[in-house]
């Protein structure tokens, strides 16, 4: 049979081990400096928050009265606030908070979005109307607003003010999804896979979700980054984290009474959520570089 | 030449689209049937409804705004049309399976080629283990021609080439040796070494599998390499069917010749290159007289009140034009012939 096989030109030549996708936007994100150094300030954080207990020279709550408003010194590195607690351990301690703040909202918005977001691209018509509408109003109200009033009603609390930042953060992620699965589902390997036989709902979460994947990874790292800040703004409201808890935001508010006299009580707590939010930022504006297929060369 | 059973028949199938602007019929009221193990043309410009028969077949016509509105499509005995969609999924890859005219990108760029060929198997057969799956993709890989199919069968689509990646979607296609294969431009993205190679595959597997082939593509140089039997379209409708060798030798149809007269030849390298003047109408547009008659040099007055009826014009050959009426060889002598 000529023609039969093929020619060496339908050979496409080799020689790299296999790559795959994420594999290749790995690679593309490392050669981004910045990204890298954004990446590095997250994982010092998120090791910060995982042995924070060990590492912290004092606790959380040691009071001592006699030294409160102590400047940075070599005993107290960041100083002591008005109950005399080591700024340091608190900021350390606190990582945890807002980190743990910064993942679990996001995951929560990113779960929910994306069913919501999947749904009314998928089946269109009246669902993707109705689910539309409603993030259009969520989107209407500023989102701070909107989280204190979610607060309001569940009552100030940690949990709650996570609770009020997740939902917050729905209607974005709903959106982003909604766009991409609208542009996924006219892909011909989606027709293709229709054309062997396979299920919608497998076609949903097999294909269409893990090719939606790339911008919400994005956006979720750089929502982590916005929930940090949104949290330390509801503790500092006193909407959130509850008096004893090292909430940055909590921290930046207890200290707005001694600004001018022992301006260290504000200033590392405003430092650490600067780094936060500035390394998710940067790790975010990596990845979305790595993950863009039109950077791809 | 003996004949078929015919395994797939479209009867007076419709297929219209609701839109905002009226309901448009893409397709119109055609007939045809795919015999065993034949490969047969579907051909036409751009417009006239070639794909939309091949959604419709695959009962993928996209809905809305899409709609099958008449007529009916026999598999063996099953009406497609009718089934529920758990009963078409099963009919889907199993009994008719489909290509499209994009390798790039008919394959899930997250997936390695492996993985989706092994799930498109898995798909249909429920009992087979993964290891019986691989064995099956990387048996069908090899068939289809590709080297390294233990490798391949590890890489994701972007390292494959375009005729690689065509090559992988017929395997995918035929891993459930489905009985009747829907090729919509199968190489109109590829260049034209790799066009030969995959016709040539498709060929081959037709006679090696003896699965029927319905083949649609806008190209005559391709139906001529590979179809037995061709069916003209024109906005929505068949025009002309018959073998391809009367086809090609005796066009009947003023479209048909038309087709044939803007292929450039060698032979008359000094002349101008003919064209037929104007569009394909928008489906729907045209609603009295021929479909055609705007752009017909051999129009008359009747063509312009009346449609004409597909003319039995020899006793496997059909026409739609007014010039053949009165030719037509009754249905009767047709059995004689081929009987």
């Amino acid at each position: 049979m000529v023609g039969f096989a093929p020619k060496p030109s339908d050979v496409v030549a080799q020689q790299d081990k296999v790559a795959g996708p994420w594999h290749e936007a790995w690679r593309s994100f490392k050669k981004s400096k910045v990204a890298v150094v954004g990446a590095g300030i997250v994982l010092f954080f998120i090791i910060v928050a995982f042995i924070g207990p060990w590492i912290a020279p004092q606790g959380i709550n040691e009071q001592n009265l006699p030294n409160r408003l102590q400047a940075p010194s070599f005993d107290h590195w960041f100083g002591t606030d008005d109950m005399g607690r080591d700024i340091l351990s608190r900021i350390i301690h606190g990582a945890r908070i807002s980190l743990w703040v910064g993942f679990f909202s996001v995951i929560g918005s990113v779960i929910a979005g994306s069913i919501l977001g999947i749904v009314a691209g998928y089946y269109g018509k009246w669902v993707d109307a109705i689910i539309s509408r409603i993030f259009d109003i969520m989107l209407a109200f500023p989102s701070i607003l909107l989280a204190i009033a979610v607060v309001s009603v569940l009552g100030p609390s940690l949990q709650n003010a996570l609770i009020a930042i997740a939902i917050i953060n729905i209607p974005n992620f709903g959106r982003l999804i909604r766009s991409k699965v609208l542009s996924i589902k006219e892909e011909e390997y989606i027709t293709s896979a229709k054309a062997i036989g396979m299920q919608d709902i497998r076609i949903l979460f097999s294909h269409i979700l893990p090719n939606s994947m790339a911008p919400v990874i994005v956006q979720g790292t750089l929502a982590i980054a916005t929930a940090i800040i949104e949290a330390a703004a509801l503790g500092f409201l006193g909407l959130g984290a509850e008096a004893p808890a090292p909430e940055w935001g909590k921290m930046l508010a207890d200290s707005k009474m001694y600004l001018i006299n022992a301006p260290w009580t504000m200033i590392f707590p405003g430092i650490a959520i600067m780094l936060t939010v500035l390394g998710f930022n940067l790790m975010g504006d990596g990845l979305r570089d790595a993950l863009d297929p039109r950077m791809k060369s | 030449m003996s004949e078929r059973k015919a395994i797939l028949q479209v009867k007076g199938l419709q297929t219209s689209f609701f839109t905002d602007d009226g309901v448009i019929p893409a397709v119109d009221n055609i007939d045809f049937s795919v015999h065993e193990g034949e490969v047969l043309g579907i051909v036409g410009e751009s417009g006239c409804g070639k794909s939309v028969t091949s959604l419709s077949i695959m009962g993928l016509v996209p809905s809305p705004p899409g709609k099958i509105t008449g007529g009916k499509i026999l598999f063996g005995d099953k009406e497609l049309t009718k089934l529920s969609d758990k009963e078409m999924r099963n009919v889907r890859g199993n009994d008719v399976a489909m290509i499209f005219q994009e390798p790039m990108t008919s394959l899930n760029p997250l997936f390695t080629i492996g993985n989706q060929l092994m799930e498109a198997i898995l798909i249909h057969k429920k009992g087979w283990s993964k290891k019986q799956a691989s064995a099956r993709a990387v048996e069908m890989l090899t068939l289809v021609g590709l080297p390294r199919a233990d490798e391949l069968m590890k890489e994701y689509p972007h390292q494959l080439s375009g005729g690689m990646r065509q090559r992988v979607m017929i395997a995918m296609a035929l891993v459930c040796d489905p009985k009747v294969l829907i090729a919509d431009e199968p190489t109109t993205a590829l260049d034209v070494t790799i066009q030969a190679q995959i016709l040539a595959l498709m060929k081959d597997l037709n006679e090696r599998l003896n699965t029927a082939v319905l083949l649609i593509t806008h190209d005559l140089g391709v139906v001529a390499e590979t179809c037995e039997r061709v069916v003209v379209m024109y906005a929505g409708q068949i025009v002309e069917e018959g073998p391809v060798q009367t086809i090609f030798k005796d066009p009947q149809h003023p479209y048909t010749k038309g087709l044939l007269q803007s292929v450039p030849d060698m032979r008359y390298k000094k002349q101008r290159l003919y064209s037929i003047p104007g569009n394909v109408p928008k489906p729907g547009s045209v609603n009295t007289g021929c479909r055609f008659a705007a752009r017909c040099e051999f129009a008359f007055d009747k063509c312009l009140t009346q449609n004409p009826d597909l003319y039995q014009t020899a006793t496997v050959h059909k026409t739609r034009c007014f010039l053949y009426e009165d030719q037509e060889v009754s249905t009767h002598d047709r059995t004689l012939v081929e009987s």
